[in-house]
């Protein structure tokens, strides 16, 4: 019962016929009759936003009726050469002239809002946004443009979404909401060892979710050791056992993927647990696990078809190793562990392995944590290494044998140096690959339909509005190209994408300020820029940067180390000490971050942290008593009490 | 050359405070404060009267040696408790149930006091300030005088007088037995023994906290409450705190108030009170009672008259004006002493540090009391910032307010098996666009943590689409408040499903 059958096609559109009240002007149809100025926005509003609103259903509503419709200017040759073409394949279509209304500058402002286009033409075709006059073309001389033309109401769905993740999902729950014919594709290709899961994607599978009840699990190591310290009292060394744990997680997941599932019934979104490809325009071919295969057509898609972890392509990888696709289901304790990597995926999990007593070495080719603040990941680093993870810096595997079978075996791994002719061996009893992610879109017949992605990295780029190369497609998630791989940023960008399709809302996703957690044992939070990168747009000179090691409460009694819970703030002298960089490295980094970054959304400056009184005691505060500036080069470690 | 003197006198005030003013005085380059630099002569006058069980402390003031810190700790040691139960869930093995050492605990917790009191001397010696633990009194409006050890009288005067006394326990002097048999925070983190079987009197955060820990570390705990809990923070929150203690073990007696406390021949304490509402007498016996009935300013032994300090009839408590200035001009009031002020003391330490910079570096900056976030650690706990719901709809009526709320759990209960009903965050706002926050209100782990930032963005004006706005962090408990779709007024199941 994992496929839904396809259902009849969606409500028919005989009365949405082209408004028939305009003008007729060389085979098109013009709003505004000759002689006369047209307004478009009702008048006498109460207020430039109620009218700004206004208007948009307008434009909206003209859109929507109309099988094409333009919006030109009289004198535009562009204009008129979309015209003509239009004309000469004898299609009826409203224009809108915006030279020859009262309010089309307006009218311009509004489209460039909704379409991210300011010129015009600016053309759509059965409500997809075509583009201006070289995309028209371009359409026509790709069949596109009769395609559009031709499936006017016949699609079977309104929206097909390929893959079932935090921004598939998001955004065929809103679309459901907005009262579309919404499907989900989803089907996980079993990872080369053979790992498969449910609905939900990466974050709720193999990622997020396991990975933070995983380092869970760690940190109450950790304070099972601080207990004692605290008066409770066992003498016994407490084993982990990972059987038991393993169980409990994917016990949580499978009520998860459950609920996914659940609620997409009742939103009456069709679920087809089937691989999608593209067949040709707005047409995708679906195959299930026992390889039938079905057809459906939409009028619009989104790709959201997320991530797969990268394999080194050396001899041995496949074969034996592990990835985050695999860890959180291993149905055995890895033991002995070479992670491979320096990506956060790589340290988080390193971090919760060492944390349940298990020998980890992290072998890392360049720098840790790329992208973030390099300082803090280097107290990341420092602080795993105080705790038992080793490192090996600057060598790569060259090639993964197999000693032992077994659960776990035993590998031998040799690796070779990054910077001369150095090779180690080492044996392990597994060995994860974390060095990256690549994007699953390759094999979706996206050139099929002419969709572009980056050759390189295979990402997909889109606009500010998530469009690809093709109007009708759009791409959320950790496969949209230059976007943050993070789960919230995909849940809010699919769920905006929806209300901006089938809602009368404009909200653009923003990507300013996205906040981040690696929950790597000693927790680092952030937001906004890192010190390289805020010195690289702002230089040096215009930016004061505050910062503070301190020592949780919580750790003094606990007898764990102080100077390493650290704090900095990154402020903008030219701004009002703008605060534009929010790092924290210690306890419940995710939780103290959250707030910070909606006060930097709403501007926060340093002046505005000195005024705010801090929670007692909490580490949240520290950011409130902040006086050191890096540039004094003072002492910053903590000596005796707060 | 005039040296000018700021003599400080506390009996368990704001100490920390002090020694950030000292250093705004003696490090002044570092404020631009240039003529702070020139002989600025400091005195802090601190001494610790005994409480009635005979426990005293040291340097610090309330929260160093019986508030916050030493609160705190014993609410982790509750914390880690709950912890050790939800170890096996996640693979460790650890047999159950595992006993708690009260002792063990005390003795690290006081050590841990102990050690900041040593460092709080320690910076004021490096900051040049004169030290003095005695008693002291108001001779006139520049003068103070106290006793030292050997009976030898001091005598100090002073340019400027700074009074941050602080507060004491309030015992029930009515209730027979109350004093000689009954405890208070002062006493409670100093305990060498367990204190056994407790009653706590009250329902003043002090007492929830208090019943929360010793509930935690596995002691039989009741805590009397007359009216309500909470008193001045939200309702529906404070209510949410009680029902969640109640279902994690600590015993509460609502509308009850005690009228004596006896001891038994056994040593054990018989408790005795009445129902408010039926009139009906009960007993109960238990190894300690501990009154968390409220604080009473440290200004009585102050002869505040012979320096013309003007007090509050109702509370003791001294009167200032929004410079902290008291009646008289050159001697001002900052903490739990001075009247109107939140009891914090972050609070305290700010107004502190303000004043000094007024003084003598040439600043203006006032303190603004208006959005003081704090939070209560009882075993859930609750942060909060801004408006109470009552407090927003008495202000600006129920039909202009628009709450937002959610019922969530935090992941790690899931595997836990922790029940997550009380979790729970609400965000009052004002309800035209751009729906201005007024408040918010959050009962989950880390509420200390999760409340801070948004506090900041509570101050720089935040609007309810501005917090929409904001990307979540995922997985985490904060992450709830920058999802907060459903408002009370649309009557719709506030329950957060999935991860959507």
């Amino acid at each position: 019962v994992e496929q839904s059958p396809p259902q009849s096609p969606g409500p028919g559109k005989a009365g949405d016929a082209p408004n028939r009240r305009s003008g007729h002007v060389r085979g098109a149809r013009v709003l505004s009759p000759p002689g006369r100025r047209a307004r478009l926005s009702s008048p006498g509003p109460s207020s430039s936003s109620e009218a700004r609103e206004e208007l948009r259903r307008r434009l909206r509503g003209l859109i929507e009726r109309s099988r094409v419709m333009i919006f030109s200017k009289s004198y535009c040759p562009h204009s008129t050469r979309v015209k003509e073409l239009f004309s000469s394949l004898g299609v009826e279509c409203n224009v809108l002239e915006l030279d020859q209304v009262d309010d089309g500058a307006k009218v311009q402002e509004v489209l460039s809002e909704i379409t991210n286009q300011k010129t015009v033409p600016n053309v759509f075709v059965n409500k997809v946004h075509v583009g201006g006059c070289d995309q028209t073309f371009q359409a026509y001389q790709s069949g596109l443009l009769q395609k559009l033309l031709q499936e006017d109401s016949a699609y079977d769905y309104d929206l097909i979404i390929v893959g079932g993740g935090s921004g598939g999902l998001s955004c065929a729950k809103e679309a459901a909401i907005l009262g579309k014919k919404v499907m989900v594709l989803d089907f996980v290709v079993p990872s080369p060892q053979g790992t498969s899961w449910g609905l939900g994607g990466t974050c709720v599978n193999v990622g997020c979710i396991p990975k933070k009840l995983m380092h869970q699990a760690a940190l109450l190591g950790q304070a099972l050791c601080d207990s004692r310290k605290f008066g409770w009292e066992y003498n016994q060394q407490v084993k982990h056992n990972w059987e038991t744990m393993t169980k409990a997680i994917q016990n949580h997941i499978s009520s998860l993927n459950w609920g996914y599932r659940l609620s997409l019934r009742e939103k009456a979104v069709a679920y087809v647990n089937s691989y999608g490809e593209f067949v040709e325009h707005h047409k995708i071919k679906v195959t299930n696990k026992k390889g039938q295969e079905t057809y459906y057509t939409a009028a619009q898609f989104v790709i959201a078809t997320g991530e797969r972890p990268r394999y080194l392509g050396i001899q041995g990888d496949k074969e034996y190793c592990i990835t985050s696709d695999d860890l959180f289901s291993l149905p055995y304790c890895p033991g002995k562990t070479l992670v491979v990597g320096a990506s956060y995926v790589a340290l988080e999990c390193a971090g919760f392995l060492a944390g349940f007593g298990l020998d980890v070495t992290v072998m890392v080719r360049s720098i840790l944590l790329r992208g973030f603040d390099q300082e803090m990941a280097e107290k990341v680093g420092s602080y795993m290494e105080q705790h038992g993870v080793k490192f090996l810096r600057k060598f790569i595997p060259v090639m993964i044998q197999q000693l032992e079978k077994g659960s776990p075996g035993k590998l031998k791994v040799l690796a070779k140096s990054t910077e001369g002719t150095e090779t180690i061996e080492g044996v392990y009893n597994t060995v994860l690959l974390a060095i990256g992610r690549d994007s699953c879109t390759r094999k979706m017949g996206l050139e099929k339909i002419g969709v572009k992605i980056n050759e390189k990295s295979g990402k997909i780029p889109v606009n500010d509005v998530e469009q690809t190369s093709v109007p009708y497609v759009y791409a959320v998630g950790d496969i949209s190209e230059g976007k943050p791989e993070l789960t919230p940023v995909a849940i809010q960008s699919g769920k905006l994408l929806a209300r901006r399709l089938f809602g009368a809302s404009l909200e653009k996703c923003d990507y300013i300020n996205v906040p981040t957690t690696v929950f790597t044992p000693l927790e680092y939070g952030c937001c906004g820029l890192a010190e390289e990168k805020a010195i690289e747009v702002y230089k040096k000179e215009n930016l004061e940067i505050y910062h503070t090691l301190f020592w949780p409460l919580e750790w003094t009694v606990a007898g764990r180390e102080n100077n390493t819970c650290y704090a900095k703030i990154i402020c903008n002298k030219l701004d009002h000490d703008r605060v534009i960089g929010f790092h924290i490295l210690g306890p419940n980094a995710g939780e103290v971050t959250q707030g910070f970054a909606a006060a930097m959304k709403c501007g926060l400056t340093k002046r505005l942290l000195d005024d705010t009184i801090g929670i007692h005691p909490t580490c949240g505060e520290v950011f409130t008593t902040l006086e050191i500036t890096k540039s004094s080069g003072l002492d910053i470690t903590q000596k005796g009490c707060g | 050359m005039a040296a000018m003197a700021v003599a400080l006198r506390g009996l368990g005030g704001r100490f920390r405070w002090r020694t950030q003013a000292v250093a705004g005085g003696v490090r002044g380059a570092a404020r631009g404060a240039a003529a702070a630099q020139l002989g600025r002569k400091v005195a802090v006058v601190d001494y610790v009267e005994p409480s009635p069980q005979g426990t005293r402390w040291g340097l610090g003031g309330t929260c160093v040696n019986v508030g916050c810190i030493p609160k705190k700790l014993m609410h982790q040691a509750a914390l880690l408790g709950g912890l050790i139960q939800d170890a096996p869930h996640y693979g460790w093995e650890v047999a159950q149930p595992v006993p708690h050492d009260w002792r063990k605990m005390a003795e690290a917790v006081q050590n841990h006091v102990k050690s900041l009191n040593w460092g709080h001397r320690v910076q004021l010696q490096d900051r040049k300030v004169k030290y003095f633990n005695i008693k002291a009194s108001f001779v006139d409006e520049h003068t103070v005088c106290g006793v030292a050890k050997g009976g030898k009288e001091i005598l100090l005067s002073a340019d400027h007088i700074i009074i941050a006394t602080g507060g004491r326990p309030r015992y029930p002097m009515h209730i027979e037995g109350a004093l000689e048999y009954g405890i208070t925070s002062d006493d409670i983190f100093w305990l060498k023994e367990s204190p056994g079987k407790t009653l706590v009197v009250g329902a003043s955060y002090v007492a929830l906290e208090c019943a929360g820990f010793l509930t935690g570390i596995g002691l039989d705990t009741t805590v009397m409450i007359r009216s309500i809990p909470l008193r001045g923070f939200d309702q529906q929150m404070s209510s949410m705190v009680i029902e969640h203690m109640a279902s994690h073990g600590t015993r509460f007696l609502r509308g009850c108030a005690p009228s004596r406390v006896r001891r038994l021949p056994d040593g054990h304490l018989q408790v005795t009170w009445e129902d408010c509402t039926t009139g009906k007498e009960d007993t109960g016996t238990f190894d300690t009672v501990l009154w968390a009935i409220g604080r009473v300013p440290d200004t009585r032994s102050l002869n505040l008259e012979k320096a013309g300090v003007d007090t509050s009839p109702d509370t003791q408590k001294i009167l200032v004006d929004s410079r902290e200035g008291t009646s008289v001009p050159h001697i001002y009031a900052i903490g739990d002493v001075v009247e109107g002020r939140p009891e914090l003391t972050p609070t305290a330490i700010m107004a502190g540090r303000l004043l000094v910079q007024r003084l003598f570096g040439g600043s203006s900056d006032l303190m603004d009391y208006d959005n003081v976030p704090t939070t209560v650690f009882t075993p859930l706990e609750y942060g909060c910032v801004g408006l109470s719901e009552e407090e927003a709809v008495a202000r600006h009526g129920q039909e202009h307010v628009e709450v937002y709320h959610a019922h969530y759990k935090p992941l790690e209960f899931t595997v836990a098996g922790r029940d997550a009903s009380q979790c729970y965050v609400k965000m009052v706002c004002l309800r035209e666009p751009p729906q201005l926050v007024l408040g918010l209100h959050f009962l989950g782990p880390n509420a200390g943590e999760v409340t801070q930032g948004f506090a900041l963005g509570i101050k720089c004006g935040a609007s309810y689409a501005q917090v929409m706005r904001t990307v979540g962090i995922h997985p985490t408990c904060s992450e709830e408040v920058v999802k907060l779709r459903i408002s009370k007024r649309s009557g719709l199941d506030p329950t957060v499903t999935g991860c959507g």
